[in-house]
């Protein structure tokens, strides 16, 4: 796996093996020494353009798990608000020697474009761009459902995708490369997916998506789904009216104490973060036994090692190697 | 880890046997006998298998040191991954690591056993060692290995031997079990250029 940027091309075997990695890497955050040496003397730069608390010190941490050297780079205060542009940017990274390129970026494609272009040779992990793809916000939401369906079911998850799961996505999609991320992953470890959102925040094009749509949020609870993971309403990207208001979008799309109480008994509760709670989120369903907010949380550290991981260990043995000897 | 041994190998021809299935039981007989008499009564040893053959030969050993000794199996057994502690990483296709189970009770203070299918160049050791420094402090740590089959490449020993197997470099041990491949046995595949005694490099 050379770069990691999205969920739409991710075969179902790669998605598998990152998450394996990952089960694997989660037993270091319980052990007294949380690091191992697999990345020692790799570099890894943390290349932020938008805000973010959770992804990047969820990357940072994960990178220092695997005893790589970490450099953050956050847009403000750099030479980025001088002007200088994402190229001039990619190339002083490159010259500086990184081995790997963590991004976020506001515009749809960034990290695609960092990664075709030969700007710089580092593997580049997509860390959210603009509306278009999360994947390891996406990779980490697998692992807690696939966690959490294996102990109720008794097994081991290590190999085993969603088939026959069901989850909801409430919210802004949109606005939400989380939502784009899932979707898809989700439905290429098999599980259903309905999405549930007002007219006006389904992206054009949703009913080419492999996934059900509908604007009936109790109808859709009324299932039975074994998740319900709920969008944050993004207002920051938001240049036009969406919904009459956020009362009424409370009403009608959030997720309020009286549709907890009604929900089946194994339904689970997720949340990408952050929450605005009262909005599309109530306190009661956030702080309630079925959330699994933190250990979504928890689990994007594991599941951003096992990515780091595999981008930076290479696919097919090199010349070097001589041979596997115990 | 040897990584001859990994399933995908050729088994189908097995080449020259030179372990059988009652051999290698009277192997691990012997072993577990070893392992009691040195570390008198073996009631401080954890037996940590190497994924994937090691871990099930300290299963059988686990078995073995509780008939010899009567103590109950609680603290006895775990696995050590040491994948993500090898030197040869940036050089090899990524692997998936596999689990590290440490025993209730840890290992701090106890007498580690390391358990492995073959011990060859020393490097899947070294990097056990390192992996356990980051689990504990054992009081002691020792190494069990079914074959050893010579051209260490590290100062690296180990204490319990289930046989010395001179090899060359261009053989291949086979190791099979009965929970990995269906059957007990070792054998060697190859060419015998240059055959080296196990053990007299190390």
């Amino acid at each position: 796996m050379r770069h990691l940027l999205d969920t739409v091309h991710l075969g179902r075997e790669d998605a598998l093996r990152i998450l394996d990695v990952a089960e694997t890497m989660s037993e270091v955050s319980g052990r007294e020494v949380k690091k191992l040496p697999a990345l020692r003397g790799r570099t890894v730069v943390n290349l932020f353009f938008e805000d973010s608390t959770r992804t990047r010190i969820s990357f940072e941490a994960a990178a220092k798990r695997l005893s790589a050297d970490v450099i953050n780079f956050s847009a403000k205060g750099s030479s980025v608000s001088k002007g200088e542009s994402l190229k001039d940017t990619a190339q002083t990274l490159q010259a500086i020697g990184a081995d790997a390129v963590v991004i976020r970026h506001p515009a749809s494609g960034a990290a695609q474009r960092l990664a075709r272009t030969d700007w710089i040779d580092a593997a580049v992990v997509n860390a959210g761009d603009g509306t278009h793809a999360h994947p390891t916000q996406a990779l980490l939401d697998a692992l807690t459902l696939r966690r959490e369906l294996a102990v109720r079911n008794g097994v081991d998850p290590t190999g085993r995708g969603l088939d026959g799961a069901h989850v909801v996505i409430v919210g802004d999609v949109v606005h939400s490369r989380v939502a784009r991320s899932d979707v898809w992953l989700l439905h290429r470890l098999g599980a259903r997916v309905t999405l549930v959102a007002p007219p006006t925040l389904l992206p054009v094009g949703v009913d080419t998506w492999p996934c059900e749509v509908t604007y009936d949020l109790d109808a859709a609870l009324a299932s039975d789904p074994d998740a319900v993971m709920m969008l944050r309403v993004q207002a920051e990207r938001m240049h036009g009216s969406f919904f009459p208001s956020t009362a009424e979008y409370t009403r009608t799309w959030g997720l309020t104490a009286a549709r907890v109480d009604a929900l089946g008994p194994d339904t689970v509760i997720m949340h990408p973060g952050p929450m605005n709670r009262g909005l599309e989120i109530s306190s009661a369903a956030a702080d309630s036994p079925r959330s699994r907010v933190l250990d979504q949380v928890a689990n994007g550290v594991a599941v951003r090692m096992a990515a780091l991981y595999l981008v930076l260990s290479p696919d097919t043995p090199t010349p070097a190697s001589g041979g596997h000897r115990g | 880890m040897n990584w001859d041994t990994m399933p995908g190998a050729p088994r189908g021809a097995h080449g020259r046997e030179v372990l059988s299935c009652a051999e290698m039981d009277r192997a691990l007989t012997r072993i577990a006998h070893e392992i009691v008499e040195r570390t008198k009564g073996a009631d401080d040893v954890v037996l940590l298998g190497i994924p994937t053959r090691g871990t099930h030969l300290a299963q059988r050993l686990a078995l073995r040191l509780t008939e010899i000794t009567g103590r109950d199996d609680s603290g006895l057994l775990g696995t050590l991954d040491v994948t993500m502690y090898r030197d040869d990483l940036r050089h090899s296709a990524a692997r998936t690591p596999a689990p590290t189970r440490v025993p209730d009770g840890g290992i701090d203070g106890r007498t580690v056993v390391l358990v492995d299918d073959v011990l060859y160049s020393g490097r899947t050791i070294r990097a056990a060692l390192d992996a356990l420094n980051d689990l504990g402090r054992p009081a002691a740590v020792r190494l069990a290995v079914l074959v050893d089959r010579g051209h260490r490449e590290l100062p690296i020993r180990a204490d319990f031997v289930g046989k010395n197997l001179p090899t060359s470099t261009g053989e291949s041990v086979l190791v099979r079990l009965t929970e990995t491949d269906g059957e007990d046995g070792v054998s060697i595949t190859g060419t015998a250029e240059t055959t080296d005694m196990a053990g007299e490099r190390a």
